[in-house]
Order: structure tokens, then C-alpha cells, then sequence
């Protein structure tokens, strides 16, 4: 099934309505990225705000506002600070900015036009947690990012929003720009510990968590980039502004990245628990001659979603009702005119050679489900082929070492359930091989 | 090891980044700074970084190898990577892979025998709302053919600079190299480099056309119902 959704000029009012511009306006203003930009548009009144309160207060008012961690899981960022022991030993805060998830473009364009705002956050939550260093981890390909952060944070240490005694608080923080080198695995948080620590960006057994024994073994609250840059406006609005912003059970806006088939992809915030349909018609409607066939709600690691699903509220309850996670609110919009079986083959290509090698379920799996991915769309394939995804799936999911392994699974369990007809017509022979695999040099065997 | 100066006090820079006994989280900063001095990782860069660190070469060797922008061979002025993870190659990333490396007559992760251009595709760029992208030396290309593909590594070959459609000017992957090792763009031009593309700005500016405001807050009101403990 797909399904032809219009492209009206002018999204209507009720669709309209759903824009939530928080997070994203500031991204209009030229120049914000520059830290008298930024404090003519609220910059840092937050952080003078904050500094009028207890650290336990400020945890107690980021429970209180229901802000829920913006990297994937969700967890709410409140109880995370919570979680970072009080007992005197130093605490770091780290910052995920590795972002990479195949999908995933939100982060990005955050650090690019409005760093401050995250600098701004990291020391409103490495106060609460009573950090004095701060981290944030940026993916090594985000050179532009990295720049403007590092600019961001020599500019606000020269202001006196970093350093020693900051606004005269007492509070000294300091904050540095770490770039990554080339590894997905590093997005996941322990494995970037590791990385942040100069060695193989390998994830570790948990427990103990992170919030007990992380960065140097020593307690670590890590947030992701959206979580912390929405600090300041939560602490200038308030937690019920930032309730009233979401929807019943999800607080707050949300940044729902569109690509693919839409008339203007691009980053939309709105209030959380947009649906698809209204996301697309803020898009300008489907690509011209494309109809939806399937979409991913939150990026490649979140079971793909078909175009019956186009009326789900995609917040976390009813993205999990539906069968999937709302992960990062990466939408990636397909047609009828892409096939979910070669989806599936790039992003499993995707894994195999991101997998860190550490443990054997996803080091394998994923390398021979690419094999068997290959055998299918070259036309070798068989029905006992799709009985073997699957029991690889089932060899990743739960038994590898972190959610990389466990995220591989998900288009392939998904696209088994909802587009067997796509493998078949591949088995069957009713759709042309798309390559030959077989073939000495063929060029997909290159790369 | 004949580094220069310059490279062992950038060195000594960036180890004091990370408090003391815990200098080994400058490894991977510090293997960006051999890049920018060598172009890849030597083996020469390999024994600097265990020198500074005290650790073996082995050690080093172990986390060079694990990370893709690490280069194993001298690698080109100009790193042309071609996003194929699965939207780019639905919207023709594996298409101009195929016809740059074609053009070039080089494969993945190779470089042209002048020396110029190393080709590699990569895996998801996070700019997906710009698919199919190309970045040089990481700054972005966005929304590519194969035509515009063609353009931009021919003009790369001529020895000209193109403009990026967002990050800064193009710099050599060694120069790129030392900003990745943690040192500050010196270039205003490089700072003020373009990050307001349409898709960054799609739902921001549809809002702002269409008068729709987030709703006000009192930015006074107090954080929590009850009055505020003494700050500390």
C-alpha cells in the first residue's frame, strides 16, 4: 500500500499551528552564533537565572518540566542529573554531539547556527551536577560545528560565562571541544567514554552506569546535544510552558528532521506527537510522482514504519504502540518508487562496517546478513534466505553487546513484516537483480 | 621523529586539555596533529604520539586503526567523500560515487596518482534533508549530481577552491587536520562559513511567514512553586 498525499501551496492553519519554534528561531537570525547575537536574543539570561537557585532545585525543576532526553532513548534528563552522586568526588559532564545516526541531521545545524545555546546549557547542567569540566564530544566530520563551538566557548569564557567564578557564583567550568575520528559506535555513550579516553571507541558492560563510574571512572551525567540546548529556554519559560509546549504524556517541542521524498525537506519543530500526514503537508506534500510507502520515525535503528501509519502521533507512547521508537525524530521518507529490500542492504552495509568488533552477535550478523542481502537483490536468492535474516536477527537482538547491534535488527525484522512481496519479487524473479554480485569487480563489491 | 617545534608544543597544547594522569585522552587529537604534519598516519606519527603519551606504539597503532578519518596511506589535498548510506543512495548518492570514480580512476579510499583527490564514500554525513551530499576535506556540498559532482572535482584538479554550500572555505585536509586536533579557525572568513541552508531554515521560516509564535512566557517567574533555597 502507498498513499498520494497532496501538496496544497499553503499548509492549512490546523497544520500550521503545529510549528513550535523554540529551539529552530533563533537559526533565523544571522550571526546568532556570535555571543552579542546571542545575548540580544536572551542569551545567558538563563544561566543568571539559574545561579538563583540550589543545585537540588534546579534537578527537582528539570523533573518537574517532564524534558526528556532528545538522543534517542528518551530518558528523562531530569532524573539523569539526579542519578550523578552528591559525594564530592569530581564530576564530569560529557556532551554526545556524535551524531550519525543515518537519518539523523538535527544537532548539526544546532551547533552550526546556535552554539551558545548548548554552551549555555553545559554550565546550567554542570552546575546542577556539580561539574567543573565539561566535554562535549563532537562527531570528527562536523568541522563547522566544531569551530563555532570552540569560537562559542572562547567567547563566553572571555564574557565570564566559563572559567572561574563564573557571574560570581563560585562556580568554575571549564569546557572543552573534543573532535571524534570517523565511528558511529561512538554515539553510543560508553563507547564514547572509551574514545574520550584515547582508545578504541569500544562500549562497555554495563552496570556499573555511567552516572556512578564514567568518564575516568568517576561519576558522568552525558546528554545529548538537543537535550542540554534546550535548558535555557526550559529554565526561561518554565516547566509548564515546556509541558504545555508537547503533548499529554511528551513535554516540549521536538525537532523532526524530514528527508527524502518531500517537496522541502528540512527541520521542523513542532510540538511533539505530530503526525506524518502533518509533517509532510509542512513539507510541501510528496515528491512529485512519489507516493509513500515506508518512513522511519526516528532514524535507521528504529523499526520502519509503512504508509498506513501516516496518522500515528509520533511522540514516544504511540511510536512504541505503533512497533516502533520515536529514536531521534529522523523521519526518512520513501516512495513507491524505492525498494525497502535495497534500503535495508545499505543500511546493513551501514552496520557491518560500523560494528566495533567487540562482540560476536553484531560483528558477524551483520556481516552475513550483507552477504545474504547481496544474494537476494543479485537474484541467487531464496526462500530459505529470508528464514535466515530473520534467525540472525533474532542471534543480534538482545545478545549483542550494545544497541548498535540490537538497532541493526530493526529494519530488517520491520521491512520482513510489512514488505515480504518487495524479498519475494527479488526470489521469484518477478524484479530484475538490481547488480551482480557474483562478479569480479563489480563496483558494489568496492566499497 | 623530525617533527618541528611548532608540532610539539601543538602537542604539549593539546595535553593540557585533560587533567593531569589522564593525558591519554589526547591520543585521538593528537593522531589529528600527526595527520596535519605527515597527511596520514606514519608510522613516524605513531611512535610521536607513544613518545608523548608513554604508551606503545602498539597502543597507538590500535585506536589509529579503528578510526575511519585516520588515513593509512598519504592521502590527497582534497578528501572528496560521497555519502551512499541508504537516503543519499536513494536519491543518487551511489551515482556519483560511481561517476567520480569513473572520472577519476580511483576506488574507494584511493587517491589520484598527482596526488590531489582521494575518493572515498561515507557513511551517513547527518545532513540528510540536503541528500545527496559530498563534503571536501568535510565542509558540505549539498543537494549533488553527477554533473555538479564532476564540476567540483575537476575544479579541485585545476587547483581552484569551489565554495562549499555550507562550512567554510576549502583548506587542505592537512590544514583541516589541525582544526580537528582542537586548534581555532584563524580564518574570519572560515568562522563566518554559510550554515543557513533551506532545509535548516524550512520549518522556522514557514513559521515565521506564517506569523506563528511560540507561546510567551514570563521569563521572571519563579523556576518552582515553592521559594528558592539558598543558592550556594
Amino acid at each position: 500500500m502507498s498513499v498520494t498525499v497532496p501538496g496544497p501551496r499553503r499548509p492549512r492553519e490546523d497544520v500550521l499551528s503545529k510549528l513550535k519554534p523554540v529551539i529552530t528561531k533563533r537559526w533565523m537570525s544571522p550571526g546568532a552564533w556570535k555571543i552579542d547575537v546571542y545575548e540580544q536574543l536572551d542569551g545567558y539570561k538563563a544561566l543568571r537565572k539559574a545561579f538563583g537557585y540550589s543545585q537540588a532545585d534546579l534537578i527537582a525543576f528539570m523533573k518537574e518540566s517532564g524534558h526528556r532526553g532528545r538522543g534517542g532513548a528518551g530518558f528523562p534528563v531530569g532524573m539523569k542529573w539526579q542519578f550523578v552522586p552528591d559525594d564530592g568526588q569530581e564530576h564530569y559532564l560529557v556532551v554526545n554531539a556524535d551524531e550519525g545516526e543515518p537519518g539523523t541531521c538535527k544537532d548539526l545545524p544546532l551547533m552550526m547556527n546556535d552554539p551558545h545555546s548548548l554552551i549555555e546549557g553545559i554550565v546550567i547542567a554542570s552546575y546542577a551536577i556539580k561539574a567543573n569540566r565539561a566535554y562535549v564530544y563532537v562527531r570528527g566530520e562536523a568541522v563547522h560545528a566544531a569551530r563555532r563551538l570552540r569560537n562559542a566557548v572562547r567567547e563566553a569564557k572571555e564574557a565570564g560565562y566559563l572559567g572561574k567564578d563564573i557571574l560570581g557564583s563560585g562556580f568554575d567550568l571549564d569546557v572543552v571541544i573534543h573532535s571524534g575520528a570517523g565511528a558511529y559506535i561512538c554515539g553510543e555513550e560508553t563507547a564514547l567514554l572509551d574514545s574520550l579516553e584515547g582508545k578504541r571507541g569500544q562500549p562497555r558492560l554495563r552496570p556499573p552506569f555511567p552516572a556512578t563510574h564514567g568518564l575516568y571512572n568517576k561519576p558522568t551525567c552525558i546528554n545529548n546535544v538537543g537535550s542540554i540546548a534546550a535548558v535555557p529556554h526550559i529554565v526561561l519559560g518554565g516547566a509548564q510552558w515546556w509541558k504545555d509546549l508537547g503533548s499529554e504524556n511528551a513535554a516540549g517541542t521536538m525537532i523532526y528532521s524530514l528527508s527524502g521524498r518531500v517537496k522541502r525537506p528540512g527541520q521542523y519543530e513542532c510540538s511533539l506527537g505530530t503526525t506524518l500526514r502533518e509533517l509532510i503537508e509542512l513539507a510541501g506534500g510528496m515528491s512529485e510522482g512519489h507516493d509513500l510507502k515506508y518512513f522511519t520515525p526516528g532514524g535507521s535503528s528504529t523499526p520502519m514504519l509503512a504508509a498506513e501509519h501516516i496518522d500515528v502521533p509520533l511522540d514516544f507512547d504511540n511510536v512504541a504502540k505503533a512497533g516502533s521508537i520515536l529514536g531521534t525524530t529522523a523521519v526518512m521518507i520513501f516512495s513507491d518508487q524505492d525498494c525497502p529490500v535495497v534500503s535495508c542492504w545499505r543500511w546493513i552495509k551501514f552496520y557491518a562496517h560500523e560494528s566495533c568488533g567487540k562482540c560476536t552477535p553484531c560483528r558477524e550478523g551483520n556481516y552475513w546478513m550483507v552477504r545474504v542481502y547481496e544474494r537476494i537483490l543479485s537474484g541467487h536468492g531464496s526462500l530459505g534466505d529470508l528464514k535466515l535474516l530473520e534467525s540472525a536477527c533474532k542471534n543480534l537482538l538482545g545478545r549483542s553487546f550494545c544497541g548498535l547491534g540490537d538497532g541493526a535488527t530493526s529494519c530488517v525484522t520491520s521491512s520482513l513484516k510489512y514488505f515480504k512481496q518487495d524479498y519475494l519479487d527479488y526470489i521469484e524473479g518477478h524484479k530484475p537483480p538490481i547488480f551482480d554480485a557474483a562478479a569480479p569487480g563489480d563496483r558494489y563489491e568496492r566499497i | 621523529m623530525n617533527y618541528p617545534e611548532k608540532i610539539r608544543e601543538q602537542a604539549e597544547a593539546i595535553l593540557v586539555r585533560y587533567p593531569e594522569g589522564r593525558e591519554r585522552s589526547a591520543l585521538l587529537p593528537l593522531l589529528h596533529l600527526v595527520q596535519s604534519h605527515d597527511g596520514y598516519i606514519s608510522d613516524d606519527g605513531i611512535a610521536f604520539c607513544a613518545e608523548i603519551l608513554n604508551i606503545t606504539k602498539a597502543q597507538v597503532q590500535a585506536v589509529s586503526t579503528f578510526y575511519t578519518m585516520y588515513k593509512r596511506e598519504p592521502a590527497g589535498d582534497w578528501l572528496v567523500s560521497v555519502c551512499t548510506n541508504t537516503l543519499c543512495h536513494a536519491k543518487g548518492g551511489q551515482k556519483i560515487f560511481d561517476a567520480l570514480s569513473d572520472e577519476l580512476d580511483v576506488g574507494h579510499d584511493e587517491t589520484t596518482p598527482d596526488g590531489k583527490v582521494t575518493l572515498e564514500h561515507a557513511e551517513c554525513l547527518a545532513a540528510c534533508d540536503y541528500a545527496p551530499v559530498v563534503t571536501v576535506n568535510y565542509e558540505f556540498f549539498d543537494d549533488m549530481d553527477e554533473a555538479k559532482s564532476l564540476e567540483l572535482v575537476n575544479e579541485l584538479k585545476e587547483g581552484r577552491r569551489p565554495i562549499p554550500s555550507r562550512g567554510a572555505p576549502l583548506c587542505t585536509l592537512r590544514e583541516i587536520s589541525v582544526q580537528l586536533a582542537g586548534f581555532d579557525e584563524e580564518r574570519t572568513a572560515g568562522l563566518e562559513g554559510n550554515a543557513q541552508g533551506d532545509p535548516t531554515l524550512a520549518g522556522a521560516r514557514l513559521a515565521a511567514e506564517a506569523g506563528i509564535t511560540a507561546p510567551a512566557f514570563d521569563p521572571a517567574a519563579p523556576l518552582l512553586a515553592k521559594e528558592p533555597e539558598e543558592a550556594k
